[in-house]
């Protein structure tokens, strides 16, 4: 037990330093403890915050997956697959175009009551389809998504913001700088407060019945959970842009092992969610070096990849 | 004790149950028999507040369901209704342990993994407690929710279809173990039961339910009689006393 722990903490230090590491930017260890100014200025302005930024979005992504596949009763969905990122960009593009000065804080508000009430439209969605067939559940999600999606697309248009768009739409961690990513630790806080209810998530998970025999206030937690998932969404997306598949693939992987009690699963899922989601942004500024495929490539092909595997080896248990 | 009191419900246009009252007295064995339709399961979860009432009164010890909390009548009532394709990946003994959670409320004693330990042991699930419930055959998956529900440890436990996909020998284990649990741990455990001479043979009491309206009820004597059983089902049957116990033959 004590071998798995120190080994995983060595392979997230060792990915995290490689992190630190690679950049266009001239940083390497000697010169970095040597002291010289402009190092010190690359690692505290870039490199750290960048760095933190992808564990705590991977992480975080990867706890609201799992939160939306408790609630949805279907292990297809995560906040892409459910309308949850579209509606929350279309919410901070609202409150951009209508509340200009406001921080960033308002408009990241203002995104989460937007991918609440997505959400909230996908749920009541949901009740209408036939559950014997699950994939149709993500699939209804996905062109609830489209549908939201183009609506944004149409006001960006009309509004001349279409290149601010694509920045939330396309999630990139290079324009991470020291001062623009600290929003992301809220994410930090509403993964621990997914933590403190991990055993009430699972209840909901395994129906309404079994929730209400064991006293527990279903409706409550369900929209405890979405209010988690659309905040942590709406953060992202305002921060780094929409990243795909973290919250379907890697719930769905750790399950394989550890099974769905959240309490034990989470924080295996936060952590595979961080360490894979640095190597695939450690691999985004690799490949064409020094030039950058921004993190959300690299993991919309990889990932979908992995998702159509699981669906081919699904079991008859969804 | 439980009372109900002019108990109505409508599923669309269509009224399930009519004005139902009976009260039935602590302990023993209760099963609600009838065919299908009848509205036994939406009997069972009106009771245990799965379902909303649009008329009348439930109550477990003086308790009105609709006017207690969730989390006391948790402690107080427990159901297991009968389709439970769950899409969770637990262990046995994880879900075993949910069945504490009213008890706990997420911080598990060692009280409680005690409870699951003899839980696990009174449903023969000890040697495949670590394993997942999703990768079990039906039976045993039924065996691991019953389990669950008796670890909640409520005077009253509701069981729809308890044996579905059991067989012979574990399904007589588990009547054995229910009646075993109704009587000396002074539970209260009402069924809805299709294997007529199961009940026959465990039951305390009878309720027959028929279009939504109980037609009779009693014990074995009053209710199990060749007419009643014509009222019920509409069949003709036959019924032989072995080993004390009344055998209805209805094969043929």
């Amino acid at each position: 037990m004590l071998l798995k722990y120190t080994l995983a903490l060595i392979s997230i230090l060792i990915l995290f330093t490689t992190s630190l590491f690679v950049g266009v930017g001239e940083l390497n260890i000697s010169g970095y403890l040597n002291g010289s100014h402009e190092q010190e200025l690359i690692m505290l302005a870039s490199r750290l915050p960048r760095s933190f930024a992808v564990v705590l979005t991977g992480s975080a992504l990867a706890i609201v997956g799992v939160i939306m596949q408790k609630v949805a009763h279907n292990k297809f969905v995560e906040p892409t697959t459910a309308g949850t990122m579209d509606s929350a960009a279309l919410g901070i593009l609202v409150a951009s175009i209508l509340m200009p000065q406001s921080s960033l804080m308002a408009k990241m508000l203002v995104a989460t009551g937007f991918s609440l009430v997505g959400s909230w439209v996908f749920l009541r969605i949901l009740k209408h389809l036939p559950i014997t067939n699950p994939l149709l559940v993500p699939l209804v999600g996905i062109m609830l998504g489209g549908v939201i999606g183009s609506v944004a697309g149409f006001i960006a248009y009309e509004a001349d913001l279409i290149q601010y768009l694509s920045i939330w739409i396309s999630g990139d961690f290079s324009g991470i700088l020291r001062g623009r990513y600290e929003m992301l630790w809220l994410t930090f806080g509403l993964s621990i407060g997914a933590y403190l209810i991990a055993d009430q998530l699972t209840i909901i998970g395994m129906g309404k019945n079994i929730s209400l025999n064991l006293g527990l206030n279903y409706r409550a937690i369900t929209s405890l959970g979405l209010i988690i998932v659309s905040m942590v969404t709406a953060i992202i997306v305002a921060t780094v842009g929409m990243i795909p598949f973290i919250g379907l693939i890697i719930p769905n992987l750790v399950n394989r092992f550890v099974g769905d009690d959240l309490r034990q699963a989470l924080p295996i899922i936060a952590y595979v969610g961080g360490c894979l989601t640095l190597l695939c942004d450690i691999a985004g500024r690799l490949i064409i070096f020094p030039y950058e495929v921004p993190v959300s490539t690299i993991v919309g092909v990889t990932g979908s990849l992995a998702f159509i595997f699981l669906l081919l080896k699904r079991d008859t248990n969804v | 004790m439980i009372e109900i009191k002019n108990l109505s419900k409508s599923l669309g246009n269509k009224q399930v149950l009519k004005d139902i009252a009976f009260n039935l007295p602590k302990g023993g064995i209760s099963s609600i028999i009838g065919p299908n339709g009848a509205g036994k399961s939406t009997l069972l979860c009106l009771m245990a507040r799965l379902l909303s009432l649009d008329s009348g009164s439930v109550a477990f010890d003086g308790l009105d369901i609709a006017k207690t909390r969730d989390d006391t009548l948790a402690k107080k009532i427990s159901i297991l209704t009968q389709s439970n394709a769950i899409s969770s990946r637990l262990s046995v003994e994880q879900l075993v342990m949910f069945g504490r959670f009213p008890h706990h409320r997420g911080r598990p004693r060692l009280a409680d993994e005690e409870f699951v330990t003899i839980m696990l042991e009174l449903m023969e699930l000890t040697d495949i407690r670590f394993d997942f419930i999703d990768e079990l055959s039906g039976g045993q998956q039924q065996r691991a929710f019953i389990a669950m529900i008796l670890a909640q440890d409520t005077d009253y436990i509701l069981l729809d279809e308890p044996l579905n996909n059991l067989d012979m020998k574990h399904a007589r284990n588990i009547m054995k173990t229910l009646k075993d649990v109704a009587d000396n741990m002074n539970k209260t455990i009402i069924l809805v039961i299709h294997d007529i001479n199961f009940a026959a043979h465990y039951s305390d009491y009878f309720i027959g339910l028929k279009q939504g309206e109980i037609i009779v009820r009693g014990d074995v004597d009053t209710v199990l009689t060749q007419s009643q059983i014509k009222l019920i089902y509409d069949i003709d049957v036959s019924i032989n006393i072995i080993n004390n116990k009344k055998h209805i033959f209805y094969y043929s």
